[in-house]
């Protein structure tokens, strides 16, 4: 160790460091310490209780709840997305793949307000949801549908690669020892897919719960009903309450460390049971 | 956070699968599996997006380009063009130092250096436009001293160009540190040994090898810069033909039932989102393209 960091061939290190770091300090770092700095201009008293009041609980309680079914039902229906992108030939494939990420390229707003168009009442969709007493757009449902579409590419995605390195070999063996295709499935690969889809489930999840521009065009926003934590942030802004607003964020930032740590685990558990690096 | 839009060669693999017996399902569960799925790509997906288009057209040709055309429209589209122009070439410059430290050498804390990086995809967008309010607004930390120097950071442009450079951060970077990390360093360090300068071992050497993931990464970030909508809100107080950018432009139009025009404004965005999508595959395909050309070179 002591030779390599004495000796080194290429050049380059100390200024490509340095500036990643100044630069990363400045755009990130100093800026999100700021929120836990605004933070300390509450007492402990004060600040528990505007994260406590019953209007931001129930914020937490929609945003975390529904990005969690939202990210459950993107990872049952990306992995057969996924599955059929890797295992099948059909009409049209390469058009369904390159459109999976269409998510991560449409901007939110646009998103938000097509979604809304098709859920209203008389919207191709909605029309039809209406007469079975389904209401979606303006309702909490709505902010579901808004959240499994911009979570569904974390998903197939993160499930995909893992899918294409798969030996045929396995199932072979598996076949020949006398189990049925679902068997093979469950015993083998889904041990094998499970890192991965587990990492898309948290990268979905922690997408949903900061999501803000594709839910407020459907969610209708309505306090204690329909309301998500992050347009707490913004009403709180917008009443000047600065360090409300800032204490809020402080839970959502705990929230996002804390996912960001357990999907890192999560990406480490997928490398060392595939093999693959990140 | 990477492994999401991470880079991946497109190479299709179906027939390997449907050869063979042992992974093969039956034709029910096939049809199946391949209906759910499509159904719910064609509901979840391809709904959302053809629904832009017609909507926007729904009061015809001369409607859409009026909305297309008229001043607030133009700022907007010149605000977001500006603001991705700014933040997508910092963030490259950023992205190729970061993934060249991180790549080529060892030290202490890479690790949790590369999930520093990823930190700004797994905050809130809304948090992100907060933290520069808090910095820079009228109570913020340099709030006195901004309004004392007549400099407008929050509600004008260089907040709008802070968050959007805040939300596209990691989108380079993480793209090119997996990249670099799996190409190792002897082509460069050979290049050096022979006598090349730094900069001429990257421009020669490396990035020939990370052409494609720079350019994948470099879109991405683009269509983000381009469509953020959460942060930029949050900084931008609304004022038109001045700080609003398209997606916000968007949001202004729709709150005032103007919806054939929020829908026009809406599609031009989407179809920012279309082309991105097609250089993208472009850019795989070329990637597999070098990929088994270089296996056979190494075959033959």
């Amino acid at each position: 160790m002591a030779a390599t960091k004495t000796f080194r061939v290429l050049p380059g290190f100390n200024i490509t460091l340095g500036f990643t770091l100044a630069y990363l300090s400045l755009i990130v770092l100093i800026p999100l310490s700021a929120v836990f700095l605004k933070t300390t201009s509450l007492s402990f008293a004060e600040y528990w209780h505007v994260v406590t009041a019953p209007r931001v609980v129930a914020t937490y309680k929609l945003s975390f709840g529904l990005s969690l079914v939202a990210a459950a039902i993107n990872s049952v229906f990306g992995l057969m997305l996924a599955w059929a992108l890797v295992r099948y030939s059909f009409p049209g494939k390469r058009l369904v793949d390159a459109l999976v990420d269409l998510p991560f390229a449409l901007p939110t707003a646009v998103a938000g307000i097509a979604l809304t168009a098709l859920y209203a009442k008389n919207g191709w969709i909605g029309q039809y949801l209406d007469p079975l007493g389904i209401q979606v757009a303006f309702k909490p449902l709505g902010i579901l549908v808004a959240l499994v579409f911009i979570g569904l590419p974390f998903v197939v995605r993160t499930v995909q690669p893992i899918l294409e390195d798969l030996d045929t070999e396995l199932e072979e063996a598996a076949t020949s020892l006398g189990a049925h295709r679902w068997q093979t499935f469950r015993h083998v690969i889904l041990p094998i897919l499970l890192p991965a889809l587990l990492t898309g489930f948290a990268l979905a999840f922690a997408r949903a719960v900061g999501e803000y521009g594709s839910v407020i065009f459907i969610a209708g926003n309505i306090p204690m009903v329909s309301e998500i934590t992050p347009l707490m942030i913004i009403t709180k802004l917008e009443q000047y309450d600065y360090a409300g607003a800032t204490a809020i964020a402080t839970v959502m930032l705990m929230l996002s460390f804390t996912l960001l740590l357990i999907i890192n685990g999560l990406q480490a558990w997928t490398s060392k049971r595939t093999g693959r690096d990140r | 956070m990477a492994g999401a839009t991470t880079f991946h060669i497109g190479i299709d693999h179906a027939h390997r699968f449907e050869s063979k017996a042992a992974t093969r399902e039956t034709p029910v569960v096939k049809w199946l599996i391949l209906g759910i799925s499509l159904t719910f790509f064609v509901v979840f997906l391809l709904m959302p997006l053809i629904a832009v288009f017609v909507e926007a057209f729904r009061k015809g040709w001369e409607t859409y380009l009026t909305a297309l055309v008229e001043p607030d429209a133009l700022s907007a589209i010149k605000l977001t063009i500006l603001a991705a122009v700014i933040s997508v070439p910092l963030n490259l410059v950023f992205g190729v130092c970061a993934a060249w430290a991180i790549a080529k050498f060892e030290f202490r804390g890479k690790q949790f250096l590369i999930t520093l990086i990823d930190l700004p995809f797994s905050v809130s967008p809304v948090i992100a436009g907060l933290v520069f309010v808090l910095l820079f607004g009228a109570q913020g930390w340099f709030g006195s001293w901004l309004s004392d120097n007549d400099i407008r950071i929050i509600f004008a442009v260089p907040g709008i160009v802070l968050a959007t450079l805040f939300v596209t951060f990691p989108f380079v970077a993480r793209e090119l540190i997996p990249l670099m990390q799996a190409q190792g360093r002897e082509e460069e360090e050979a290049a050096v040994v022979l006598g090349a300068r730094g900069f001429q071992t990257f421009w020669y050497v490396t990035l020939p090898n990370i052409k494609w993931g720079l350019m994948y990464g470099v879109i991405l970030c683009n269509a983000r810069a381009m469509g953020e909508f959460g942060a930029v809100s949050v900084v931008s107080g609304h004022i038109r033909g001045q700080t609003n950018t398209l997606p916000l432009h968007v949001e202004i139009l729709y709150n005032e039932y103007q919806f054939a025009a929020a829908f026009a404004a809406a599609s031009v965005l989407a179809v920012l989102a279309l082309v991105t999508l097609v250089i993208k595959t472009w850019v795989e395909n070329r990637a597999a393209q070098s990929h088994k050309d270089s296996n056979r070179d190494d075959a033959s």
